[in-house]
């Protein structure tokens, strides 16, 4: 390590202002903090020792804990592949080497595009390169479907991060969450390319491997089946015809985008997040909850105008990418509340209104993406509702004294 | 908040019927090494002592002395320009050998060199409150004590609607109560608290732990404290007895500048000893040094710091609230401990945010020393880069008051004084988020945070 410290001195007088390299200061800084914890110390009159955690440590957490939905998304990706081939015997890691041939170049695409972009800002601004792009670069592939054109993920990625990120000020300005924006983009710009029952699973080889996927076979995800839903008893079926039950939701063999369908890793992820300390507890609850008691509400007056409304309100919470908004999309500490009130009432309302789109907007299949950047945007507004609180109690404080004397 | 606040009503024979019982949910002590050994107690003697007047926010230093003069114990070495009756006192008899001053001839310190043990002895007549307080900023010792709002030192003009005083030494290494203060001091402290009571027409406090072992003091309120630190913080012990409002000011200290004025009240001379924790993780044999305010920490450190070739970071103070003060420096207000630590700028840490040793400190529970009883020694590194705000409750945490922190710091920032004031920055002094600072994952300076904001709101509103 010695060896790798000296040629990072030796490099580092190139990239100082007025060297050689100086355009890319921020860039080699970041590799350097990244390699070798800064040797910055406390002022002289300040906290002089501080604890071991910083905001690297905090984003590689999340990654990891975004890892099980990764690894299971890889599997899945292949299985509903050679599904769609109509193989009836699946091999474990020719399912898992498909899946990564398959997401590969769109991780690559998406932190190549974020990163260069965050890079040239920091560069600008003459700033530190921050973290936060870490998590979201993983997150965009994993919630998009596995068939969006690489092109359209790259300007949906630059869009989000200059809009929804840059230009507020960077990591820890933002108001929306970056990746749901990303999503939001292609989900209005590409609404075509975007939805009906072709991209969901993957039809193409990746780089050679698998087989092109005959033309004609549908393969909508249980929400778009639910959705186009007209008469009759709701049978949700898979790519193969086979009936999906609520099982097959909860452990994610189902058609969806790529790190969304697995319940299971979802929770994972979920312990990872809460015993890291990484995701706040009231906002996961909240969520969840909120989407029960709605998607009960909703089964209490079914109608089958609104077939979601037929699903019990327990399923709600399987399909789609409602367990996943839950866990990874709410939680993100900058957009969501940050009063411990407001987190409550923050995470229920995006339960709510996740259902309430789902069932009730036969236009959108699913709603808890758009439930959450709705709540992202009135975060700011429940948090100063609760600030008030406490502003309150100290002038009734005053106004007790005043009154005393 | 603070988790639950327990008035019970206890009949404890006659001397007092009530007493106030808080108890502190939230908090952290930090777990370094160190710890002084209290039974290794050596007096240091020094030949010289140094008062620093920017230890006192507020105090604007105007010098009374100048080298070659002949002082007392008690005998003043500078008054505050906008308040003349208030003093800084010479902790020795001698003579001023320096008078050091820094960039527009602000006055950094002055340095008086022993000789003699000649004391000024104080005319302690006092007919009413306003007298009590003058005595106390004649003598030196209202300098030691602060005011809120604003954490400054307190002007004798303007009498407090309580007085607090902690006897909860918390913060971390802080020597125990025991090393302080002893039973033959009891009479000291009744005397002292029966005189602060003539100045303030409310009460004054007395916050507590169990290691309290000497009863009720005359004329304070007892209000037993239980938690960890900040527990020991007084403006944690005010917001959770009385809050301070709009409009009031109230007066802090802690036990053993107390136990000062008692001395005063009982010989009329001021007390300038000093009972200092010299402790830390890179100090070999940590120990108790009797010595006096404003001592030169070489002489404390001479036997006890370690020898292992690493820079030190020497700290007058504990590592929360403590100045770095280099190995010439002198011992800094409260003049109660010195606590030395790696300063860590020479160390190359390889993906240190990916370590998952046992010996990192932290509060996150992804570090495995999170779960070990043991002790750290942290050195003086931020550990990270400097970030905008983005976890939520970190602050909030370790803050056992009803402020909102993270908000009250954006006020700050914004220099947005309606909300300063409706968010609580009359009840809250830098102290208050030390820990908070520490355990911030964003790495902001939250002391020196609040410290600008209670600067900028005095200069505005005063």
């Amino acid at each position: 390590m010695k060896s790798l410290k000296h040629l990072l001195d030796k490099a580092r007088p190139a990239f100082e202002p007025g060297g050689r390299l100086s355009a890319l200061g921020s860039v080699f800084d970041g590799f350097d903090t990244f390699l070798f914890t800064p040797r910055t110390t406390s002022g002289p009159s300040s906290v002089h020792v501080h604890d071991a955690i910083d905001s690297k440590r905090t984003m590689i957490v999340v990654v990891a804990a975004l890892m099980p939905c990764f690894f299971f998304g890889m599997y899945n990706t292949g299985y509903q592949h050679w599904l769609a081939l109509g193989a009836t015997e699946f091999h474990f890691w020719q399912l898992m080497l498909y899946g990564l041939l398959a997401v590969l170049p769109r991780v690559i695409v998406t932190y190549f595009v974020g990163l260069g972009i965050e890079f040239a800002f920091a560069q600008w601004r003459k700033e530190e390169i921050q973290e936060g792009f870490l998590v979201t670069g993983i997150l965009i592939p994993m919630i998009c479907p596995i068939e969006t054109p690489l092109w359209m993920l790259a300007v949906a990625t630059a869009f989000a991060v200059v809009f929804a990120k840059e230009v507020f000020g960077g990591t820890g300005y933002n108001i929306v969450n970056v990746a749901l924006v990303a999503r939001a983009f292609l989900f209005f710009a590409y609404p075509a390319q975007m939805s009906g029952d072709k991209v969901f699973v993957a039809s193409g080889t990746a780089f050679g491997y698998g087989m092109p996927v005959a033309d004609g076979f549908t393969c909508a995800t249980p929400l778009g089946q639910i959705a186009t839903h007209s008469e009759g008893a709701l049978t949700l079926t898979g790519i193969d015809g086979h009936v999906l039950t609520a099982w097959d939701a909860f452990v994610g063999l189902i058609p969806g985008s790529f790190g969304e369908t697995s319940v299971l890793c979802i929770l994972i992820g979920a312990a990872i997040l809460l015993f890291s300390g990484m995701a706040n507890w009231r906002i996961m609850l909240g969520v969840f909850g909120g989407g029960l008691v709605m998607g009960w509400i909703a089964n209490a007056f079914a109608t089958p105008t609104y077939p979601a409304s037929l699903l019990p309100a327990w399923e709600q919470l399987l399909y789609g990418g409602f367990a996943f908004a839950a866990v990874f999309m709410a939680t993100d500490p900058v957009t969501a509340a940050r009063t411990n009130t407001g987190k409550w009432i923050y995470g229920i309302l995006i339960g709510v209104i996740a259902v309430i789109i789902r069932v009730y907007n036969n236009g959108y299949p699913e709603g808890a993406m758009l439930a959450v950047l709705l709540m992202n945007v009135f975060s700011s507004l429940i948090d100063w509702c609760v600030v008030q609180a406490n502003i309150r109690r100290r002038m009734r404080r005053l106004i007790a004294k005043s009154s005393e004397s | 908040m603070y988790k639950e606040k327990l008035v019970t009503l206890q009949l404890k024979n006659t001397v007092y019927l009530n007493t106030m019982k808080i108890k502190i949910g939230k908090g952290l002590n930090l777990p370094i090494a160190g710890a002084a050994d209290t039974d290794d107690v050596r007096c240091i003697y020094v030949d010289r002592v140094s008062v620093v007047p920017g230890d006192f926010p507020g105090f604007v230093p105007k010098v009374d002395v100048t080298p070659g003069d002949t002082v007392t114990i008690g005998a003043p070495l500078m008054h505050d320009k906008r308040c003349p009756a208030l003093k800084l006192v010479s902790p020795l008899a001698g003579t001023v050998v320096e008078v050091e001053r820094g960039e527009r001839r602000r006055l950094l310190k002055v340095t008086v060199k022993a000789e003699g043990e000649a004391c000024k002895h104080f005319d302690l007549t006092c007919n009413d409150a306003a007298e009590c307080a003058a005595l106390l900023a004649e003598s030196g010792l209202l300098a030691l004590m602060r005011q809120r709002p604003y954490d400054v030192v307190p002007s004798p003009d303007v009498l407090p609607r309580d007085i607090f005083v902690s006897a909860i030494y918390s913060a971390p290494l802080e020597l125990p109560l025991a090393c302080r203060i002893t039973a033959a001091d009891k009479p000291a402290l009744d005397e002292a608290a029966a005189f602060l009571a003539r100045i303030t027409p409310g009460k004054v406090y007395l916050s507590h732990d169990a290691s309290w072992t000497f009863g009720a003091v005359q004329g304070a309120e007892m209000v037993e404290v239980e938690g960890p630190h900040p527990a020991g913080n007084v403006g944690v012990q005010i917001a959770n007895i009385a809050p301070v409002n709009k409009g009031d000011v109230v007066w802090t200290l802690d036990a053993v500048t107390l136990l000062r004025i008692g001395r005063l009240l009982q010989h009329g001379t001021f007390d300038a000893s000093a009972t200092v924790g010299v402790c830390g993780p890179a100090v070999a044999v940590p120990y108790v040094a009797r010595t006096v305010m404003g001592a030169p920490v070489k002489p404390l450190l001479e036997d006890a710091e370690t020898n292992d070739g690493r820079r030190h970071r020497i700290i007058s103070g504990n590592v929360l609230v403590g100045t770095a003060v280099g190995a010439d420096g002198c011992l800094r207000y409260p003049y109660r401990q010195v606590t030395v630590i790696d300063e860590g700028d020479d160390v190359d840490e390889f993906m240190g945010w990916a370590s998952l040793s046992p010996s990192k400190m932290s509060v996150n529970r992804t570090f495995p020393g999170h779960f070990l009883k043991r002790l750290f020694r942290p050195d003086a590194r931020l550990l990270g880069g400097r970030r905008a705000m983005i976890m939520s409750g970190e602050y909030d945490a370790m803050m056992p008051m009803d402020v909102m922190p993270e908000y009250l710091l954006k006020a700050i920032i914004a220099r947005d004084i309606d909300n300063m004031e409706r968010l609580g920055i009359y009840e809250v002094a830098p102290e208050d988020f030390a820990l908070a600072e520490y355990a911030d994952t964003s790495k902001l300076p939250l002391q020196h945070m609040v410290r600008e904001g209670l600067d900028y709101l005095r200069k505005e509103l005063e």
